[in-house]
């Protein structure tokens, strides 16, 4: 999802604390950054509370290449307001890591560096305006399927950051179905436009979730520490059954010829996307992996002066204040 | 290399007449920014009336191993929970 693919790592302790910290995660009860945990379980989400956080920051540059472009000044400030909760939403997450003994500058240098990675949706442009209607009804309601479980993760400070995260997400999706809704209602061409956006978008949505993880060691060790509470294969599965209604109220097709109702299951039988492609993206070679990066690099480096200016500034109002006592 | 801004707890009054509590931390160079920066950050969606921020580091937390020394004693005095008490229904309300 926002994390994909994050690989855990096995934990080589004293058997009887890892069976008492299983046993406290079993029982529901919330780790907090002070408790002992495995260091593995302490890799593991820094990785991907990591990860979910860079998702955020990156996931404004699509969306915030509209914000100039909006067709009226309400939807300016609406998309700016959005805009606005990602970065939030990247803040919450980062503080969350920290409390697991990495420091936030380390992790936007593990960003920069190429060593974390971030969600592969955000490396397909937005073209046109009805993309910004198709990200905010997909890619968020793709984010919410798989955020709304993770409130119940064990880890205390992820929970309490998913959990301010899911009160505002349901805006961003939202705001993207209001301007789909617009669109599709509007001239043959904005409705063309707006098919155009779904037909783009819909592929790369389902590569959110991650391939199957039927078979993963990694995905067995995180969900019993309940860092992952549902399959990659299951969150998909419940992400087309509830979009697909949403296609229809729209007038639009979602571009896969196999869709098809399927009553045994009870959900829709969907087409794989390309994971060929997912895998290219993830690996760097997506239409937009080196533009995010430049500009994440460039607004690093660019604020370095802002950033020890306002430190500098901050540390002589303090001396000042200690001379004068 | 640049220092990093130090870290700031906040905590927010929702309304008039409840505590501040604890919602969540954030960086950054002095207090003043820390209640700017929490502003933005934690009261979006008029969450608050007003915001306290602490450097982090100032505060003093318990440690989880010294939850059975603080907390027990109390465990132990169910006494000072009203219930404890039968009091006859002919009484009344107590």
């Amino acid at each position: 999802m926002y994390a994909q693919m994050v690989t855990s790592e096995a934990s080589n302790e004293d058997p009887e604390k890892l069976a008492a910290f299983q046993a406290r995660i079993d029982a529901g009860e919330k780790i907090e950054p002070k408790d002992w945990m495995p260091e593995g379980y302490r890799k593991t989400l820094i990785r991907q509370i990591g990860q979910h956080a860079h998702s955020e920051i990156v996931g404004q540059l699509p969306e915030g290449n509209w914000i100039t472009r909006a067709p009226t000044l309400e939807r300016k400030a609406i998309l700016l307001a959005k805009v606005q909760d990602e970065a939030g939403h990247g803040l919450y997450l980062y503080c969350a890591a920290e409390t697991l003994g990495v420091s936030r500058d380390e992790l936007t240098e593990a960003l920069l560096a190429g060593k974390m990675k971030y969600s592969s949706i955000f490396n397909y442009p937005t073209l046109n305006w009805a993309d910004i209607g198709a990200v905010g009804w997909l890619v968020d309601g793709a984010a919410i399927m798989n955020q709304v479980p993770l409130q119940r993760t064990s880890f205390g400070p992820y929970s309490r950051a998913m959990i301010r995260i899911c009160k505002e997400e349901s805006f961003h999706q939202r705001q993207g179905y209001d301007i789909m809704m617009k669109m599709a209602q509007g001239t043959p061409e904005q409705k063309a436009m707006a098919q155009d956006a779904l037909n783009r978008f819909w592929y790369p949505s389902l590569m959110m979730f991650g391939p199957s993880d039927r078979d993963s060691v990694h995905s067995a060790q995180s969900m019993a520490w309940k860092i992952k509470i549902n399959t990659n294969d299951e969150l998909r599965q419940k992400f087309v059954d509830q979009t697909v209604p949403q296609a229809e109220y729209l007038g639009l097709t979602i571009p896969d010829p196999d869709l098809k109702w399927n009553e045994e299951k009870g959900g829709y039988d969907f087409s794989e996307p390309d994971w060929s492609e997912f895998f290219e993206v993830i690996k760097g070679n997506g239409p937009c992996n080196a533009e995010r990066m430049e500009a994440r690099q460039k607004a690093w480096d660019d604020g370095a002066w802002f950033r020890d200016g306002l430190m500098a500034h901050a540390k002589k109002r303090a001396a000042a204040r200690v001379a004068a006592e | 290399m640049s220092s990093e801004w130090p870290l700031w707890e906040i905590f927010i009054r929702g309304q008039h007449g409840l505590n501040h509590r604890h919602v969540g931390s954030l960086h950054a160079p002095d207090a003043a920014l820390a209640i700017k920066h929490a502003r933005d950050v934690y009261t979006r969606r008029n969450e608050g009336v007003s915001i306290w921020v602490v450097p982090s580091d100032a505060i003093t937390a318990s440690s989880p191993s010294d939850k059975g020394p603080l907390f027990e004693p109390s465990n132990a005095k169910v006494y000072r929970h009203p219930t404890f008490f039968d009091i006859p229904d002919e009484v009344g309300k107590m």
